[in-house]
């Protein structure tokens, strides 16, 4: 009973809190009321029982928002985003798709033919979601984990400003780096 | 470890309050020390009390066109972060809640002080306050992944990601005794979680107070008590984590984890009063640097054990 009302109550506030990302009018607001929606979700996979993707939805989320508030400031057209600004952009094409797709949605929960339930929930979802992740599909989620790995550190390679010739010298022969503020680990 | 008696969570609150005025006036003291200033001993045990009572009769500052929801969000934030991770917290047997992944829980709770800080910075509509809570996200990507591991290192060891499990699986020989990289990295991490000296730049002086720098009052009073807070919660969950929870000999477990948070915390406000406050970006290099791959090893060297026994 209980665990019925905090799910519509989760459910209500998750949707409430995502329509006021558009309505809200400081980027600031906007991405913590975005954070405030994923939080609501991730109440709604704790009542579900599944303990370990709630706890970690809240964790990821909470870093992602942070550190996307920053970047949503850093690049958005009025800076220190205290003035007013809207997140609507090609509003008649974006009610269009938005409508499509809800639409497709809505029709898909309708005519899908849904399979019966076979089977119960496992006693302990953590380890049967570990086993799945790492059982069958570890094939998969080490060339993931790989290719992941990978885009990072080309990313940063491309991006980075300085390189360890700029540091070092071009024979990398300098025993102190040329860093602008001194006093990291190598000097 | 049995679910929780109802009357866990009134305790929990009041020991969590004892504990952080304790850990405040030893705080006091050493700085009374420090400073040389004349007076009695008692005069310092007693500040801590003192200047919450002042801050609570005091002003709350009223800055120009200042986001106030975001702000008392961001300041409120931060003490229900330390409550909210300290329910996995047991005392002696009793938690408030075990829940089978406690500790995934407590690193989830704990990270919401991101968000407090950045939003106590960004609220007032100060250029300084927000150069605060700017660097408290800098410092958080420089200790949360060293914190991480450090946190899998136990849960690996123990097989279980429920606190009461992790406690039990210490019953030979505590954590702290064969990961000891770990349980320094999680002691170095729960410092600077907690924004406290030598990683308060956050708040630094150079900053004029930084993402604390607007705040008075009962403001005040809510965001540097939930800072306390927030450290002795971090420091009390490496008793259970690392430290054998309440085991030990002749003394309840309940005595026994007062006594080893006690020690840990004096401890810990004692160590941090001999560094001066280290940059950000200098703690960044360092973790990222030396101590990621330090507890990637510690935990590699444990899991290594852990497949051979």
């Amino acid at each position: 009973m209980l665990s019925a009302v905090l799910a519509w109550v989760f459910g209500v506030l998750a949707l409430v809190s995502g329509a006021l990302v558009f309505r809200l009018d400081s980027m600031a607001r906007v991405t913590f009321a975005l954070l405030a929606s994923f939080l609501f979700v991730a109440g709604e996979v704790l009542l579900l029982g599944l303990g370990y993707l709630g706890a970690v939805i809240i964790l990821m989320m909470v870093m992602e928002m942070v550190i996307m508030a920053v970047f949503m400031i850093m690049y958005m057209m009025n800076p220190a985003g205290l003035m007013p600004m809207a997140m609507f952009h090609n509003t008649r094409g974006a009610a269009g798709i938005a409508g499509g797709v809800f639409v497709a949605s809505a029709l898909g929960i309708l005519l899908v033919d849904w399979p019966r339930r076979a089977g119960r929930p496992p006693a302990d979802p953590t380890r049967a979601l570990g086993e799945a992740l790492m059982g069958g599909q570890m094939l998969t989620m080490m060339t993931l984990g790989l290719a992941l790995f990978a885009t990072i550190v080309a990313t940063v390679v491309l991006a980075t400003h300085r390189g360890r010739y700029d540091r070092f010298g071009d024979d990398l022969r300098a025993d102190r780096p040329a860093d602008p503020v001194p006093g990291g680990v190598d000097g | 470890m049995a679910e929780a008696p109802l009357w866990s969570v009134l305790v929990l609150p009041a020991v969590l309050a004892v504990v952080t005025a304790g850990a405040s006036a030893f705080d006091a003291v050493l700085e009374a020390r420090a400073a040389g200033a004349a007076g009695s001993r008692a005069r310092a045990v007693a500040w801590p009390l003192r200047e919450a009572a002042r801050l609570l009769v005091g002003q709350r500052r009223v800055t120009t066109a200042a986001d106030g929801l975001l702000w008392r969000v961001g300041v409120l934030t931060v003490p229900l972060a330390a409550l909210l991770a300290a329910l996995v917290l047991p005392l002696g047997g009793v938690a408030v809640a075990d829940p089978g992944v406690g500790v995934v829980w407590f690193n989830a709770m704990e990270i919401l002080s991101w968000a407090a800080v950045w939003l106590a910075g960004w609220g007032p509509n100060s250029a300084l306050s927000l150069v605060g809570g700017y660097r408290f996200v800098a410092q958080g990507l420089a200790y949360e992944l060293p914190h991480m591991f450090a946190l899998i290192t136990a849960a690996t060891a123990a097989g279980t990601l429920r606190v009461g499990g992790i406690v039990e699986a210490q019953s030979h020989l505590w954590f702290a005794a064969w990961m000891p990289v770990a349980f320094l990295v999680y002691l170095l991490s729960a410092v600077a979680m907690a924004f406290r000296r030598p990683f308060d730049a956050p708040l630094g002086r150079d900053l004029a107070g930084g993402a604390a720098g607007e705040l008075s009052g009962v403001d005040r009073l809510v965001l540097l008590g939930g800072r306390w807070l927030l450290l002795v919660v971090a420091v009390a969950m490496s008793v259970p984590l690392f430290l054998g929870g309440g085991q030990g000999p002749l003394l309840p477990s309940w005595l026994w984890t007062l006594v080893k948070t006690a020690v840990v915390l004096a401890a810990v406000v004692w160590l941090s009063r001999r560094f001066p406050t280290v940059r950000m970006e200098r703690f960044a290099e360092f973790a990222w640097v030396v101590l990621l791959p330090l507890t990637v090893l510690q935990a590699l060297v444990v899991s290594v054990v852990v497949l051979a026994w």
